[in-house]
């Protein structure tokens, strides 16, 4: 009982920067408990070729499903597959803390009628329980559980985790539904990926943010031209702005939207609303550009610059591109 | 930065729940939490295992407030059918649940249980045994309660019971007895279709919360809201204490206006190594 079972995620037949996330955590819990890291990944014909990556993050064995009724998403298959697999002997379950691992990981601690902690940013595990952390309250407080009972189901909120290759080559096994895929009554017909290749928000190094401060939408070409300075940037936005309709409701950064923890975080025209920061509190280094020097965000801010962001945008944004440019 | 008005964008086509030319009568039951207002500033207790309560304001979870308006609008829609709100916690939920009806929903169930329960199985196993004896068509959450911040009683719950669920709901319809949905995800969606019963949890995509109208407060009086003892059973989860975050550093400005561009691509270059 000391193995550790990892769910790796994928997104249209790839692997996500999560999966990797969780294949890390995986490896460091089982450093503590002397077992194994058994990575689970589901996808249609050709999964296998995900393997390697997989193994080169820590995976010990590769546990490859493919079915054509993993082409999507296919929460009941999966669920039930990676609680017939926990069952046969694991100190504990790790997936993201991502839509799809939050979707997944309740059903999967049903189904085994064991613990979970959901969206955890720290965990240890001991001899006989495991502790983890989860920031609630718009990240204003943070619960420390203890899980008594194995295995135990942990998501991992995304970024927590830095992704680490340890260079393994790892087994690959193949691995059969547990359900009947047919049987399953939860269908997802499609997945839109919005924005052709753009970096989603929690895989991008750096986001590059916007608020009402930008004054109308048409202006959040001021944000995108920084991000794409930038190379390696999203684009993400304050509520206000979202509810308006100024920006797609998945850009939200937010205690009600994305909780993301980029390297760089930069907030333009951005006063720095509670359920704002909860989004965004744990980025690595924070920039804000605001007018009113009284403002919430500079509180957090590493590094802030009082003023019209309408001149320092354009601004900061050659400047980065020059940067740019010399790399 | 106030949020727009509230009101019922014309997209009530969205919740058409029919079966071929019949109309369904579908019995809705949406379990709501009372959560403290996010504004605060929280304190924990001296033991450090609860939140202090002190002075702290409270409401129905926002994403709840989504849940009971997509239940208002199936059931307004096409239904001839009841929406009933359920709460687990002590008899100050029946604030919330007043709400709630005077939202509009016919009736209220609290689940008396005092004192803080954080395992989300816990609370779900309370809620299953109530839902099951209730012979529901559909039940609703919100995608989350906003305080604990789990997002997990949902799905648990239609474990627990054996129906299909759908969560972070941000669109909704029905097909032919076909429950039709759009899943947010991470800059993208999902398509997602399941059959009745079913568990959903909703998204604030979906339409914004009515304010109780006069005539709903005043109504609400008249509807019923029952007491039965909610029963979470073990607790898997124990919630061994709480803490407030690790402070960032105090923030600093670093200058004023476009001038301050060179100081800040140095600061990223050099100290903060992130460009």
């Amino acid at each position: 009982m000391s193995n550790i079972l990892v769910f790796a995620e994928t997104r249209g037949g790839e692997l996500r920067r999560v999966a990797f996330e969780a294949v890390t955590a995986g490896r460091a819990a089982a450093a503590e408990t002397g077992g194994a890291v058994h990575v689970v990944v589901a996808g249609a014909a050709g999964t296998a070729a995900l393997a390697p990556r997989l193994a080169a993050h820590g995976a010990d064995v590769v546990l490859v499903i493919e079915h054509a009724a993993f082409a999507h998403y296919n929460p009941e298959v999966l669920a039930a597959t990676l609680a017939a697999r926990a069952r046969s002997g694991y100190r504990a379950v790790f997936l993201s803390a991502s839509a799809q691992g939050k979707d997944l990981a309740p059903r999967v601690a049903a189904a085994l009628g064991v613990p979970l902690a959901s969206d955890v940013t720290e965990f240890a595990i001991g001899a006989a329980t495991m502790t983890a952390k989860h920031p609630g309250y718009t990240g204003k407080i943070v619960q420390n559980f203890s899980l008594a009972a194995q295995p135990a189901v942990v998501s991992l909120r995304p970024g927590a985790v830095l992704p680490r290759e340890v260079g393994g080559a790892g087994a690959v096994e193949a691995q059969a539904p547990a359900i009947d895929p047919a049987s399953a009554r939860v269908r997802v017909t499609d997945t839109v990926v919005g924005g052709g290749t753009k970096l989603d928000l929690g895989d991008a190094p750096v986001v590059v943010s916007g608020g009402r401060g930008l004054k109308e939408a048409a202006n959040f070409s001021l944000v995108e031209d920084l991000a794409a300075a930038f190379g390696n940037a999203a684009v993400g936005a304050t509520r206000a702005v979202t509810d308006d309709g100024w920006r797609p409701h998945s850009d939200q950064i937010g205690q009600t939207g994305r909780l993301i923890s980029p390297d760089l975080y930069i907030a333009c025209g951005i006063s720095g609303a509670i359920q704002h920061l909860a989004g965004m509190r744990t980025s690595k280094t924070i920039v804000a550009i605001n007018k009113d020097k009284e403002a919430p965000i500079f509180k957090v801010a590493d590094y802030g610059i009082v003023g019209d962001l309408f001149e320092i945008l354009p601004a900061l944004t050659a400047a980065v591109r020059e940067v740019r440019r010399g790399q | 930065m106030g949020r727009p008005p509230p009101g019922n964008p014309p997209n009530a086509s969205l919740f058409r729940l029919r079966t071929g030319d019949r109309f369904l009568s579908v019995k809705i039951a949406v379990c709501i939490k009372r959560v403290p207002d996010m504004d605060a500033r929280f304190k924990v207790t001296q033991s450090g295992g609860a939140v202090d309560e002190t002075g702290l304001k409270f409401d129905i979870s926002d994403f709840d407030g989504y849940a009971v308006e997509a239940a208002l609008r199936i059931k307004e829609k096409d239904g001839s059918g009841e929406v009933v709100v359920i709460s687990l916690g002590p008899d100050v939920v029946q604030e919330t649940l007043r709400k709630a009806i005077s939202m509009g929903a016919d009736r209220a169930v609290q689940l008396k249980h005092d004192g803080p329960i954080y395992d989300p199985f816990a609370i779900a196993s309370a809620l299953a045994t109530e839902l099951r004896a209730g012979a529901y068509d559909l039940v609703l959450f919100g995608r989350m309660s906003i305080d604990t911040a789990n997002q997990a009683v949902g799905p648990i719950v239609a474990e627990l019971l054996g129906w299909p669920c759908i969560t972070s709901i941000s669109k909704l319809d029905f097909d032919d007895g076909v429950v039709k949905t759009r899943r947010e995800l991470e800059g993208a969606y999902e398509l997602v279709e399941c059959g009745l019963p079913a568990v959903l949890t909703i998204d604030e995509g979906i339409a914004r919360p009515r304010y109780p109208s006069l005539k709903g407060i005043m109504s609400a009086k008249k509807k019923p809201l029952e007491t039965r003892v909610g029963e979470p059973g073990t607790q898997r989860l124990t919630l061994t204490s709480m803490e407030l975050p690790a402070e960032r550093s105090a923030g600093r400005i670093i200058g004023e206006g476009k001038d301050a561009v060179p100081e800040l691509i140095r600061l990223l270059t050099e100290e903060a190594k992130v460009l």
